[in-house]
């Protein structure tokens, strides 16, 4: 079988030694697995909401949709951001990683591969159709809990890999400033590290002796203000390192500079304090909460505008003084000299622009009040598919596509290029299709995460089905960029001609002072171990000692 | 650490109008009324059909023209099915679910929230247009979901 054969090792001029490469690849590839299956289980959702097939008997449109969401959402991000950020912090820390990071970065990913087994497993026996949430009183198999549980703790496993990677490093350089690239993913798994300690506690404390039969019932407001602890951070999770590639990579392959050492630091930590203490504003329209610590979690949410205006500024710096440089006249002259055929560039760049409305959209749903008009609508699916389906991953595309040949010896060739341009402009064109018809469905009243129904044909239900004949046609698109991608990635790694790619990590252009106080890691874990307890302190000691009476398990499906 | 000139125009820009926005939802929020659903009743979830006013869902007049619609939300329905109501009343939605969380959404008004075992929610509005109103669930609740529905008609 082609598949299976050996990643070419024989070439000196990888930039990543090959201990490190292989550790990535397989990070890589597990994610882009997972990326294939949930492409498919989304265009079958797709079309069976826009009543254009049914599905047989053996399965369900939910059971469907959880597959989707858990293989999409966790699995593809996750495995793929592990991956990157070690391929980076080998390729800026001298090329290698030593043998305490591989043997974390291994350990991980076997105990990640094994929850996710498990947790696949129990979606396709069609015992944990819970969706990607998992709200209880809602009950999947203990399994599923289990193998969310290992893939978070082997999540973390990669963390303390990188961690380790940056002591051996501030150790042999003692005084200097950590490369930006490393500094970043540190920044990265202390957010993601902090945001899944609650979500571990859910899942080991409630979620598992519960579906156990060990204890009868469940505080439900609690499990869900520990889930949102977790699930506003995890989207930052996803966007720091598609940051990450925007701040650090991109400039290079622009030919360009960092903007500012400092400030991207800077725009990371902000990002680190304010994107965990606010996740109220997902529970915004239920009971048992108060409106006061309601505002202050849309208050702390609202705040990430200003880490967000920083990156903004930034990007656009680099693009117009690396146009300028190349000879751009003009107010917009710059905008022409930019790599436009260049799928490195391009994808990401693409996705930058969806971000925009992406982020005001963003500040639709964190608003409490305007929150009622969309919360629970297809608007926020649309949100989150313009936001992580397209910002983030077209990002982490544009990246396989030189990470992928920069780890396995081989070139991103003329022809392969062009194809990435092509799944590019599939992927854009369907998320636009998709995720318009979705807002303008969800403004309307449509809600998400629901089979094809027309309400016994409600007159104003019957006046959704052409968006979501849209939507489907968006998802078709999306599934075909989706095939693209695959087949092109297989390409760089087993068929494309040998030879170097470069794994492009950017400099600033002059020596810049760097604050020491950016690098005291005990301040920023204090600052946000403080903007936690001022945030959930008093109302979790709240949900524990006047709970509701307990819920006991259900299985609805 | 050094900022460029442009860059602190365009942050303070970003913080000014930031600031205002968050002042506006406070004003909205405090000072008009319009903070989002937060109820904090509780009730028993194994004991909703037991518990009055929830063991017979329905409408009660309140006042003038203001009722208070006492339903619970199940596995996969509302009760009461059938809710009539004359032009421009209030209606005080109190809503409870005996088994697992649902969404109670009604299209066209700002009535949508979350409907969790153990508590109560609530909300409040007017109903000055007559129609067929549809309620529908919008958090996932199982095989059914999608035909968890009904409707309020305001003649």
């Amino acid at each position: 079988m082609v598949i299976a054969r050996k990643i070419d090792d024989t070439l000196p001029h990888v930039p990543v030694q090959r201990s490190a490469a292989r550790l990535s690849l397989a990070y890589v590839w597990v994610a882009y697995i997972a990326f294939g299956l949930a492409a498919v289980a989304g265009m079958v959702q797709g079309m069976v909401r826009g009543g254009i097939m049914e599905l047989p008997s053996w399965t369900n449109y939910y059971q469907i949709l959880t597959a989707h969401g858990v293989l999409m959402a966790l699995i593809f991000t996750t495995y793929f951001i592990v991956g990157f950020i070690f391929s980076g912090v080998a390729r800026t820390t001298g090329g290698s990683l030593h043998g305490a990071a591989l043997k974390f970065g291994w350990a991980g990913w076997i105990l990640m591969t094994l929850g996710t087994l498990m947790a696949v497993v129990t979606i396709l026996m069609n015992e944990a159709s819970v969706l990607y949430t998992f709200y209880a009183p809602l009950k999947a198999s203990p399994y599923f809990y289990i193998g969310s549980a290992l893939l978070v703790v082997g999540s973390w496993l990669a963390g303390f890999g990188v961690f380790a990677s940056y002591r051996k490093w501030k150790r042999e350089n003692k005084g200097k400033t950590s490369p930006l690239f490393l500094y970043m993913g540190v920044t990265t798994y202390i957010l993601w590290i902090t945001a899944t300690i609650p979500v571990a506690v859910e899942v080991l404390f409630q979620l598992i002796p519960w579906s156990l039969g060990l204890v009868p019932t469940i505080n439900v407001m609690l499990s869900r203000t520990l889930f949102w602890f977790f699930g506003h951070p995890l989207v930052y999770f996803w966007l720091l390192p598609a940051y990450m590639a925007w701040y650090v990579c991109l400039p290079r392959i622009i030919g360009g500079h960092v903007f500012s050492d400092s400030l991207s630091r800077l725009a990371f930590i902000c990002l680190l304090l304010f994107s965990i203490p606010v996740g109220f504003h997902h529970q915004l329209m239920e009971p048992g909460i108060s409106p006061a610590w309601k505002m202050i979690h849309v208050t702390l949410t609202l705040i990430v505008v200003i880490p967000s205006l920083m990156t903004a500024f930034s990007m656009f710096a680099i693009f117009e003084t690396t146009g300028r440089k190349k000879g751009g006249v003009g107010l917009f002259g710059w905008f022409k000299k930019l790599p436009w055929t260049d799928v490195r560039f391009f994808a990401p760049f693409v996705g930058m622009l969806f971000f925009i409305p992406g982020g005001a959209g963003g500040i639709i749903n964190a608003s409490n009040q305007i929150n009622a008009v969309v919360h629970n609508t297809i608007w926020v699916t649309g949100h989150f598919h313009i936001t992580v389906g397209a910002a983030v991953a077209l990002t982490f595309f544009g990246v396989s596509f030189w990470l992928i040949p920069a780890l396995t010896g081989r070139q991103l060739t003329k022809t392969a290029n062009r194809m990435g341009m092509v799944q590019t402009v599939f992927w854009a064109v369907g998320m636009f299709l998709m995720s318009l018809a979705m807002h303008a469905m969800g403004l309307q009243g449509a809600p998400r995460r629901t089979d094809y129904t027309t309400y016994m044909d409600h007159p104003l239900a019957l006046g959704w089905m052409d968006y979501q004949r849209v939507m489907a046609f968006g998802g078709g698109l999306l599934f075909v960029s989706a095939i693209l991608l695959i087949a092109i990635l297989l390409y760089l790694t087993f068929y494309a001609p040998k030879g170097n790619t470069e794994y492009p990590i950017a400099e600033t252009e002059t020596t810049q002072e760097v604050p020491k106080i950016l690098e005291r890691w005990p301040v920023w874990i204090g600052l946000v171990a403080f903007l936690i307890i001022l945030a959930y302190g008093y109302p979790i000691m709240q949900q524990i000692q006047h709970q509701a009476p307990g819920s006991p398990p259900f299985v609805t499906w | 650490m050094h900022l460029h000139r442009y860059e602190k125009i365009w942050l303070m820009l970003g913080a000014g109008g930031l600031a205002l926005f968050i002042v506006l939802l406070c004003v909205n929020a405090f000072a008009m009324g319009m903070a989002p659903p937060s109820n904090m009743e509780m009730i028993d979830p194994e004991k909703v059909t037991e518990t009055p006013p929830f063991d017979k869902p329905g409408l009660k007049q309140v006042g003038d023209n203001e009722y208070d619609a006492y339903m619970t939300a199940f596995a996969f329905g509302f009760a009461p099915t059938k809710m009539e109501i004359p032009v421009g009343a209030t209606v005080n939605f109190h809503v409870t679910s005996p088994d697992v969380i649902h969404g109670f959404q009604i299209p066209e008004t700002n009535i949508n929230f979350m409907v969790l075992p153990g508590h109560i929610s609530s909300a409040t509005h007017t109903f000055d247009e007559p129609g067929e109103y549809l309620i529908l669930c919008n958090e996932y609740c199982g095989a059914g979901h999608q035909v968890m529905a009904t409707t309020i008609i305001v003649k």
